[in-house]
């Protein structure tokens, strides 16, 4: 049986109505449904963290949620958090670190930052790397991701003084 | 790895979901938080017809306190565990749990629920329940039942659920100011499935004697292990250094270990020696911990 | 040679020469669009009437195929076809791995699709498309595959002896390739040393686990007779000249274009029989296909690599002096040599480059490469290095305890001199300059050795073990045509650059090099802003398409920088001199009284503006009526370059690790990691810092956790990223990064490779570490990865 599942959200802030394989993955539907290809596949099971992006407001991996159960929801991707400014210093303190080689994590990885930002505003460097270690960077050492992280939260709570 | 051509329906009620498995049976699967079911559906490890989402199914929801015991509703979530204020108070056990179960993205997406009814021995939560001495409520079109948490694991990704009964909520019984509780394990990284934890309570009275002491160990069997020779060792006496030793030794009869990636059953014996005495040092006298 | 003119060399500030850009912190253009989601990697190009393909890959490490059934996947809503090994036969020729130059070295013919047996797990033996990648997923689901199973040599310690399961009867026996360097007389060295000391190292088979997986996309059009490859590759040109010739295209005909790349670290670098066979279909289709791999079969069929197992001796004198090294490699690579690199270049490297930072006179190396069935291995970053480093490294630890002398005083005497060079190695090395002392004496102001040890004599009284280690390294860079070119491989040692400038003033630069995320892209355009004059923000790089770019071998070996640096330098210099020879025209000024500065023609002594670069490109491609004649006015200027003097430019560096050993658990904690690494010219340290601090977390990754487990069948245990364990932030260090500079006096860039020095000394200088920690306790570990089990075993807690 490969049923399809008529399903209606918002995707970074837009609705979208479609008709989806029932075993379509939420990356999957992003990336060929809706050309939303930010999001990666990294791994598909759920380890390496290429596909984190926010469904209603918190971040998920997005191989590991059906598209088909998401009828209702809000989905952020990359693309949305870009458009939107929320995190534009992060990105921009990404460039200034150099916290990004290949780039292939670095969607993902902006995401789990972001969550950082707005849930941990305060976090120190270890909370930081302890809070990224379910997403994956073959490239850098980490420490500039790191570094990043920490430069955007200081500015961010200098600015609010 | 994509998945296998699937079914998918949501129940938005009980009565909606008895109506699906009835209708679809053994060949339908209870979607959850599915961080577990859906990967291994990547790998085509098993082989569905139809998911059955019930995340929203409200009854199996909500954290509650009623008459000094903690409910908590299936569908919540790991992330929920780590930060509601009454899990916190009444099963802070649960709340230190959180954070060593995977990574937050999982977090917000995996159920309590869902862990316990999967059953993997090296997870935290299985191994959390038995040692608060919680009660599993499973719910069923036959009604509600009651299964003691130390009885519902029932073998190595098993439990005592009847095919057509799903996991409606857990119940912990409350906690006294002399109950003490800990989750410690060792993981090769932050958020692995550990080599060895261990998740103890015990009730330390004002003289430093034990009383219900429950040592619970994962990662070590075939589901979460109720040491009970280990808890015998230390049931009524004065926690000290010799307490503690006997509670290793008595380890030796309590665990059969199988050997994993990780290692021989020998090291997971000698991490869940390590991590008795890891949990319960903190609990020494002063006077103990200085000798 | 060899003085370029940076704001530093002049002694002047960057405001005095703003567009110096060598050795500065320039960002990376093309972040931005990384970190928004605006990369196109292969995976994101769609194309129309694309197929997808997937495989039946081997269940068995050896089996015979006896029958394969596709009718029921024929059936599979979506398929459209299924090929076997001889239907990609017919358009596509096996091929051997052997180079030349490797004597003796033999391996067999290896088909995209294996014929009638498969020799590892995870072999693709059939493909099916369809038109998504989960309906050809389904239709491998549905396919029927019937195998006599034979017995699999998996162990490579058996793998030449007797009743061995020789894996090509035709070559007789599983030997691949053997060698043995000899320098001096290594018995009598021993005979007369005052300590010998003797171990066994173990280096695990790892894997590449590039983020993005391996990805093609093939299309061959019948129109025009054109095969147009999109590809994950560190070599767009070699591999355009292997599909060429595998499937009988000219190779004009075949076209390779690689945009972004998620990764590579020698992964993709590779033929790989299942790309290969994507091709062919392709080819046979008419249509294009794409095949991306996911991760379940990347672990079973990307290359895997440092399957080792090396006992080595040591012997020095009474005074510490190392008298000689005698170490017997053994590795294991698979069923077949990989081509076109081949599979014996990771044990070679190891008898070129034991012992490597050190004076020595006695030198007795040895490795022996056999076949098995398990996933065939070949380059992967640092290729041998972090072996060779670990054991050499290793040795003179323990040889340094043995006769009671600091680690860092027994280096110190046996180094290399800084003032040696030119020099040969006892491995025939030949090293142009390198700098271990001024990099020791570096490290030592940035470890503070005094305080850890102060602190780890302290902590041992409370039970907390801790240790410091070091490893000092060489890394082999900028290769010559010694490395592929004389063993008959089309792998070109050359590259070329070609800059052109715009009427609006701004420049392009077209390399052979590639971008995988190390930053090709901005140093490129760094050097090539530096070269010609122009603000580094007015130059675009164009890589990865073999129809578009100089013909050049890619991004291999660490030669990105020092070689295509280089052509992109001269190329950036010969435009600059063109232009000035027009704008001399046109301000009736001689060229040589005039400089480019930040896009405008400035006279060279006052810095006065007198046009700028716009001005000239719009009286050149608009107005050409309005200048002499006959004088030249190309825009676009090429040069290539390749090493001459040396077949290759080595780089040198020490590492030092800081590690605590919770030895009631077994788990290793880094606390700590420093590195300084000397590749000549820094271009951008930014970029080197933390391309160096990545290939030490993939070393430390290889030490502490990576691991393709085996059972004894040659099933491969490991297939997740559960299962095979990477490094990840919280359990990495801080890691600090220094820079000694020695550029190679070859180019004019001095610019020597800085990717792999990472990961060729984070292994050595861990393990020296974990086992100064563990000293008081008499324990001692060799074997990779450095796993609790193994140290709970070496401390006989279990």
């Amino acid at each position: 049986m490969s049923a399809r599942i008529d399903i209606t959200l918002m995707v970074n802030g837009e609705r979208v109505s479609r008709s989806v394989e029932a075993r379509r993955h939420l990356i999957d539907f992003l990336r060929l449904d809706l050309g939303l290809t930010g999001s990666h596949a990294g791994c598909e099971h759920g380890v390496c963290g290429a596909c984190t992006v926010r469904v209603d407001g918190e971040i998920v991996r997005g191989c590991l949620v059906l598209a088909a159960s998401l009828d209702g929801a809000e989905v952020t991707t990359i693309e949305g958090l870009t458009d939107s400014a929320e995190v534009a210093d992060l990105q921009d303190a990404f460039v200034a670190c150099n916290a990004a080689q290949c780039g292939f994590c670095s969607p993902g990885m902006v995401m789990a930052a972001a969550d950082i930002l707005r849930h941990h505003p305060t976090a120190t460097r270890e909370e930081i790397r302890e809070h990224l270690s379910g997403n994956y960077c073959r490239c850098t050492g980490y420490q500039a991701i790191v570094d990043a992280v920490e430069q955007t939260l200081a500015t961010r709570r200098e600015d609010r003084r | 790895m994509k998945w296998p051509a699937i079914g998918y329906a949501r129940a938005t009620s009980l009565d909606e979901l008895w109506r699906l498995q009835a209708e679809h049976g053994a060949a339908a699967q209870l979607l959850a938080g599915g961080q577990t079911l859906l990967a291994t559906l990547a790998f085509r490890l098993s082989d569905p017809k139809i998911l059955l989402d019930i995340t929203r199914i409200a009854a199996l929801r909500g954290i509650a306190v009623q008459d000094g015991v903690l409910r908590i509703g299936a569908l919540t979530r790991h992330a929920e565990l780590g930060r509601d204020p009454l899990v916190a108070q009444h099963a802070p056990l649960l709340a230190e749990a959180a954070p060593l179960i995977a990574h937050p993205a999982i977090r917000n997406r995996g159920t309590i629920g869902g862990s316990l009814a999967y059953a993997d021995p090296a997870a935290e939560l299985p191994a959390c329940v038995v040692a608060l001495g919680a009660t599993i409520v499973a719910v069923s079109p036959r009604g509600e039942r009651r299964v003691p948490a130390e009885a519902f694991f029932t073998g190595l990704l098993q439990t005592a659920l009847a095919p057509d009964e799903i996991i409606a909520a857990v119940e912990i019984p409350g906690t006294q100011p002399t109950t003490r509780s800990r989750i410690i394990e060792v993981a090769r990284r932050s958020g692995d499935y550990a080599m060895a934890g261990l998740a103890a309570r015990l009730s330390l009275n004002a003289e430093g004697r034990v009383t219900s002491p429950r040592l619970v160990f994962f990662g070590v069997g075939s589901g979460p292990v109720l040491a009970a020779r280990a808890g015998a060792a230390l049931d009524g006496w004065v926690l000290d250094s010799a307490a503690i030793a006997a509670a290793q030794a008595a380890l030796a009869e309590d665990l059969d270990p199988p050997a994993d990636m990780h290692g021989p059953p020998e090291m997971k014996r000698h991490l869940a020696r390590v991590l008795t005495f890891r949990a319960l040092s903190p609990l020494l006298r002063a006077s103990e911990v200085a000798e | 040679m060899n003085e370029i003119r940076t704001a530093d060399s002049l002694g002047l500030s960057r405001e005095d020469l703003p567009n110096s850009y060598i050795g500065r912190s320039v960002p990376r253009p093309n972040l931005p669009k990384l970190v928004q989601g605006r990369a196109t990697y292969t995976d994101d190009v769609v194309l129309p009437r694309m197929l997808h393909a997937a495989f039946y890959r081997s269940p068995h490490a050896h089996a015979r195929i006896l029958s394969i059934d596709s009718a029921a996947a024929m059936l599979v809503p979506g398929v459209v076809r299924v090929f076997t090994g001889a239907d990609i036969a017919k358009v596509c020729d096996p091929w051997v791995a052997v180079l030349a130059h490797l004597k003796g070295m033999k391996s067999a013919p290896q088909y995209a699709l294996p014929l009638d047996r498969a020799t590892w797990q995870g072999e693709a033996l059939v493909a099916v498309v369809a038109d998504s990648r989960a309906a050809a997923e389904d239709g491998v689901a549905a396919l029927e595959v019937t195998f006599d199973p034979l017995p699999a040599q998996t162990d490579m310690a058996t793998a030449l002896a007797p009743g061995a399961v020789v894996i090509h009867p035709e070559l007789g026996d599983n030997l691949a390739f053997q060698r043995t360097a000899v320098q001096g007389d290594v018995e009598a060295a021993f005979a007369s040393a005052h300590k010998v000391v003797e171990a066994r190292f173990v280096s695990a088979r790892h894997t590449g686990v590039t983020l993005e997986p391996r990805s093609i996309i093939a299309d061959f059009s019948r129109a025009d007779d054109t095969l147009t490859v999109h590809l994950a590759t560190q070599a767009p040109h070699m591999i355009q000249s292997v599909l060429a010739t595998q499937l009988h295209l000219e190779e004009g005909r075949v076209r390779v274009i690689c945009k972004d790349v998620g990764g590579s670290f020698g992964i993709k670098v590779h033929v790989y029989p299942d790309e290969v066979a994507v091709a062919a279909i392709s080819r046979i289709l008419g249509r294009p296909v794409k095949f991306i791999a996911d991760r379940f079969e990347s672990f079973g069929s990307d290359i895997h690599a440092r399957d080792h197992v090396i006992t080595g001796r040591i012997g020095v004198d009474a005074q510490g002096k190392i008298l000689a090294f005698d170490i017997d490699d053994l590795t294991g690579i698979g069923p077949y040599s990989v081509y076109p690199r081949t599979s014996a270049v990771e044990g070679n490297q190891v008898v070129n480059l034991c012992g490597g930072p050190y004076d020595f006179a006695n030198y007795r190396c040895s490795t022996t490469v056999v076949l098995q069935n398990k996933v065939p291995t070949c380059q992967y970053r640092a290729v041998g290095h972090p072996i060779a480093t670990a054991v050499t490294e290793g040795l003179v630890d323990m040889a340094a305890h043995a006769i009671g002398m600091d680690p860092i005083e027994m280096r110190r005497r046996n180094m290399l001199r800084d003032d040696a060079y030119p020099y040969t190695s006892p491995a025939g090395m030949r090293f142009e300059g390198l700098s271990h002392h001024a990099s020791l004496a570096k490290l030592l102001e940035l470890v503070p050795v005094d305080r850890i040890r102060a602190d780890q004599t302290a902590k041992r009284h409370k039970g907390v073990y801790r240790g410091l280690g070091f490893a000092a390294f060489i890394e082999l860079t900028n290769p010559s045509p010694f490395m592929y070119g004389i063993g008959g491989a089309r792998i070109s040692a050359q590259d070329g650059a070609t800059v052109r400038m715009d009427p609006d003033g701004s420049v392009v630069v077209a390399s052979g090099v590639t971008e995988q995320g190390q930053g090709t892209e901005t140093i490129l355009a760094q050097i090539v802003a530096h070269g010609v004059g122009v603000a580094v923000n007015k130059v675009r790089v164009v890589t990865g398409d073999t129809q578009n770019t100089p013909y050049g071998g890619g991004t291999w070996a660490c030669r990105g920088a020092g070689i295509g640096g280089e052509a992109a330098l001269q190329s950036a210099i010969a435009l600059k001199d063109q232009i000035l020879h027009v704008a001399g025209t046109m301000l009736q000024a001689s060229p040589a009284t005039l400089d480019i500065m930040l896009g405008e023609v400035v006279d060279k002594t006052t810095g006065t503006p007198r046009i700028s670069l716009a001005e000239i490109g719009r009286v050149v491609y608009f107005r050409g009526d309005t200048l002499p004649k006959d004088l030249p006015r190309e825009f676009v200027q090429t040069r290539h370059y390749i090493t001459k003097e040396y077949p290759f430019a080595f780089t040198n560096g020490i590492q030092a690790c800081w590690v605590e050993v919770d030895t009631a658990t077994g788990m290793v904690k880094v606390l700590e990691h420093w590195c300084v690494e000397d590749c000549g010219r820094v271009i951008n340290p930014m970029l080197v810092d933390e391309q160096v601090r990545g290939g030490i977390v993939q070393g430390l990754g290889g030490a502490l956790y990576e691991h393709c487990v085996y059972d004894e069948q040659g099933n491969l245990l490991t297939t997740t990223m559960a299962d095979y364990l990477v490094p990840m932030a919280a359990e990495m260090p801080e890691i600090h990064v220094g820079h000694v500079e020695t550029p190679t006096k070859e180019s004019l860039l001095g610019a020597k490779g800085a990717g792999e020095a990472g990961t060729a000394g984070a292994p050595g200088a861990l393990m020296n570490a974990i086992n100064d920690a563990l000293r008081p306790l008499g324990a001692v570990v060799t074997e990779q990865p450095f796993t609790p089990a193994r140290i709970l075993r070496a401390l006989d807690a279990i």
